[in-house]
């Protein structure tokens, strides 16, 4: 496969999630400033969300707050932005991506770009949108490489943005401690739990008794929530030795190694060290990781040197 | 049927009303309105249907060209809007007969253009003798002097054309220019087939037409035969990019031929080697088909401004170690001057004369031809001979005086830039337009694919019809339309 068509189905799949993650976000952010119009998680929320490495920039999320229940424009131009964003690197894998893939993309890109619907409506369609994307490329494109580049994008963005939330949340709160939680506390924790579209999950394994520490430990460790990062790094590792495997090479380089040591550390940790230790330092740890991991790949098999690749 | 005379409306049905008659050649009707034998068919099947059926096939078929985004940029427009090439639901006929005559016409054509290129850039004996030339050849927009001594193996410049040929009042097809650097249309050839089966089949019932599916097949062995060497040589599309008008077209050819479809930034040159970056390292390529143009494809070469080409790669097909189709330098022959002399050219390389006719050709750097063409520009077609796709043209019988004078001031300024040819009365075919049916001016462009001293033309082309009554521009980028193209079997 060649580079730069790797190069966008990895984008193309990456900032449809980004997408999703920032309409969602934007809704909740929303939502809970129309209980409290000085909402701060949803601002520190907002500020995670698409910053990380990108091949086409897109304008920040300002953290302006209005507790009007309307969508600030600068926020959904994010959302815009992005989705626009995966278009554009369909379009040039058009002939690579299946028809119906092409044409859900195309149908959300024209949905985004009208000014109806407004608000949470516009956000929730986005989500939906991207739903429907995903569902339509597991039921007609070949799972060979191009589909594990996608996953990728997909998984190193879930991974980075809920990494990215909990850093900037516990940051700005402090490490989970022990005593009765206030009121208010609750309120933002299941913020944070719905932002990252795993309250309902969470409420399945724990019931509605939101702990800080059980919460962290969901969001980072848990199995089989497809919102958390272990989750994610897993399907992260796969991916990137199913790659390997179509080339031919052997699971050793670079990208595997830095996936491996990640997936290890999810798998194999503790919520008590973690929280004992620095979660803030911990979370942070991974979203470097995880660029690091996205360095690697990018040198394998994209932009690598070619006198390396001359003499290999 | 009772026959019709001669320029009343073809009163058959509700649907042909409006269908009358002219001068020039009506591909369904003859002179005394009686249909010809090859439409006799598709005609009772018309007669038979109402309107809105008709309505509903065409929407049918404008749904499926606008789902499978079957769309073209048209440029000048603003920031290029992609749009559908409108089909027309009625196919245009050729006999076997008439097909032999096109299809051995092409070969030879083909066959000459292509040693007189070898030839313009070699020993020149064609410019030696006085045949065509030197001056002409050596300011063709196109010519291209870094090409000059250079030899390929197998020699063959011009591996795939679309000449456009034009059917005449006394229904007799003329070549009206030849389109050698990079024809497009091709995938429309083949789409339109595919659509009017989809939302027509019943018209193949009554006809057996050659089939056309083996285009890219026919067009992945071409550019394997330049490669003569290599067992399983790499061939690559390679296109400017999805911003350019036929973007569609090069990822239509590239998946049709199982190939990939690069552009400039996913080459790359070493050693005279040409690479393509994969993500399993770099991968030799050995064949390139471009869809870029002479200029843009090397900016150490040509244009230094050029992003959309590989730098060094004219060293590397320079060595030898890469085949291009068509190869750089081929505009010279289809230069609108050049053109004049093709029957010349015929005539020198193999001593026959041409079996399609040119259309009578004014050159303008002459002085007489540039004389009698002043006087009579309100007559005459004036083209840029550089241009194509209907750009910087005049119709004389359309234009209005400001824009005589305008083609006068930029004749006088540069008279070896243009060329002038009378105005045609091109054939008309009958078309579905909203109201009914009635005759639309077509072209045809059949597309030839050269390897070695042999070419092939695959049994069809695409018709272009300007769909504005009274039109004479069939190009895409002027309103123009297509519809499919069947060649009767024996």
């Amino acid at each position: 496969m060649l580079s730069r068509v790797a190069d966008s189905f990895y984008w193309m799949r990456r900032y449809l999630e980004r997408a999703e993650h920032s309409a969602r976000v934007i809704n909740v952010h929303l939502s809970l400033s129309l209980d409290d119009p000085t909402d701060t998680v949803g601002r520190t929320l907002l500020s995670a969300v698409g910053e990380r490495p990108a091949g086409v920039p897109i304008p920040e999320i300002p953290a302006r707050a209005e507790a009007t229940g309307r969508v600030d424009p600068a926020h959904r131009a994010v959302v815009v932005g992005c989705v626009a964003a995966a278009r554009e690197n369909a379009r040039q894998i058009r002939e690579q991506i299946s028809a119906e893939m092409w044409e859900q993309l195309n149908r959300l890109y024209l949905v985004s770009r009208e000014s109806q619907p407004d608000g949470p409506a516009f956000m929730r369609a986005v989500i939906e949108g991207t739903h429907l994307f995903q569902g339509v490329a597991e039921a007609t494109l070949s799972q060979g490489e191009g589909w594990h580049y996608m996953q990728l994008g997909r998984y190193m963005e879930r991974a980075t943005t809920t990494a990215s939330m909990l850093a900037e949340y516990f940051a700005e709160r402090g490490n989970p401690s022990a005593d009765a939680p206030k009121t208010g506390q609750y309120v933002e924790w299941v913020g944070l739990l719905r932002a990252c579209a795993a309250f309902e999950a969470y409420t399945r394994a724990h019931t509605a008794d939101v702990r800080p520490e059980r919460l962290v430990e969901f969001l980072l460790l848990n199995a089989d929530c497809p919102r958390s990062v272990r989750f994610a790094a897993d399907r992260i590792e796969d991916s990137l030795r199913a790659i390997a495997r179509v080339l031919g090479r052997e699971a050793t380089g670079r990208p595997e190694r830095f996936a491996g040591r990640l997936r290890a550390a999810l798998n194999f940790g503790t919520i008590d060290e973690i929280i004992a230790d620095d979660l803030v330092r911990y979370v942070e740890s991974i979203r470097e990781q995880c660029d690091q991991i996205h360095a690697a790949l990018n040198q394998t098999y994209i932009s690598y040197a070619l006198e390396a690749a001359i003499a290999r | 049927m009772a026959p019709v005379s001669g320029s009343g409306p073809v009163a058959l049905s509700a649907l042909f009303t409006s269908y009358h008659l002219d001068t020039s050649f009506d591909e369904m009707f003859d002179a005394a309105g009686r249909p010809r034998p090859p439409y006799q068919a598709l005609l009772s099947r018309l007669l038979d249907l109402p309107a809105e059926d008709l309505r509903r096939r065409q929407r049918e078929a404008d749904a499926a060209f606008l789902q499978q985004g079957i769309t073209f940029t048209v440029y000048g427009d603003k920031g290029g809007t992609e749009r559908v090439f409108p089909y027309d639901l009625l196919p245009r006929i050729l006999t076997h007969d008439e097909w032999q005559r096109i299809s051995r016409g092409l070969s030879q054509r083909l066959l000459a253009l292509n040693l007189f290129l070898r030839d313009v850039y070699g020993d020149g004996r064609i410019l030696k003798e006085g045949i065509v030339p030197r001056e002409l050849v050596v300011t063709a927009q196109h010519y291209r002097r870094e090409m000059r001594g250079l030899y390929q193996r197998p020699d063959v410049r011009i591996s795939v054309a679309g000449t456009d040929l034009v059917r005449l009042p006394d229904g007799s097809f003329a070549v009206l220019e030849d389109n050698l650097r990079v024809p497009s249309g091709v995938s429309y050839m083949l789409t339109n087939r595919q659509i009017t089966k989809r939302v027509f089949p019943q018209l193949f019932v009554d006809y057996e037409i050659e089939p056309i599916d083996h285009y890219a097949q026919a067009l992945l062995a071409t550019l394997r035969s330049l490669a003569p060497a290599q067992p399983q040589p790499t061939i690559v599309v390679l296109t400017p990019g999805v911003y350019n008008s036929a973007y569609f077209e090069h990822a239509f050819l590239a998946r049709q031929m199982g190939v990939e479809l690069v552009e400039g930034r996913d080459l790359l040159v070493h050693d005279n080697i040409v690479y393509m970056r994969t993500t399993g390292g770099l991968r030799r390529v050995d064949v390139i088909y471009r869809r870029v143009d002479d200029d843009f494809l090397d900016p150490l070469a040509f244009r230094t401004d050029s992003a959309l080409g590989v730098a060094g790669l004219f060293n590397a097909y320079r060595a030898g170690s890469v085949a291009m189709a068509n190869a750089i330098g081929t505009g010279v022959a289809d230069d609108k001057a050049v053109y004049a002399y093709v029957p010349a050219i015929i005539k020198f390389y193999l001593g026959e004369d041409p079996i399609l006719p040119n259309v009578e050709t004014y050159l303008l750097g002459n002085d007489t031809d540039r004389a009698y063409a002043l006087e009579h520009l309100g007559e005459l077609v004036v083209k840029a001979v550089g241009e194509s796709g209907g750009y910087g043209m005049l119709i004389g019988p359309h234009s209005t005086a400001a824009e005589r004078e305008e083609f006068r001031r930029r004749i006088l300024a540069n008279p070896r830039n243009y060329i002038a040819q009378p105005t045609l009365a091109l054939s008309r075919a009958p078309s579905f337009l909203d109201e009914g049916i009635e005759p639309r001016h077509v072209d045809l462009r059949p597309y030839v694919l050269c390897s070695g001293d042999s070419c092939t033309v695959v049994p069809g082309g695409l018709t272009r019809v300007a769909l504005r009554r009274g039109s004479l521009v069939v190009n895409s980028s002027q309103g123009g339309g297509s519809k499919d193209t069947w060649v009767l079997a024996e």
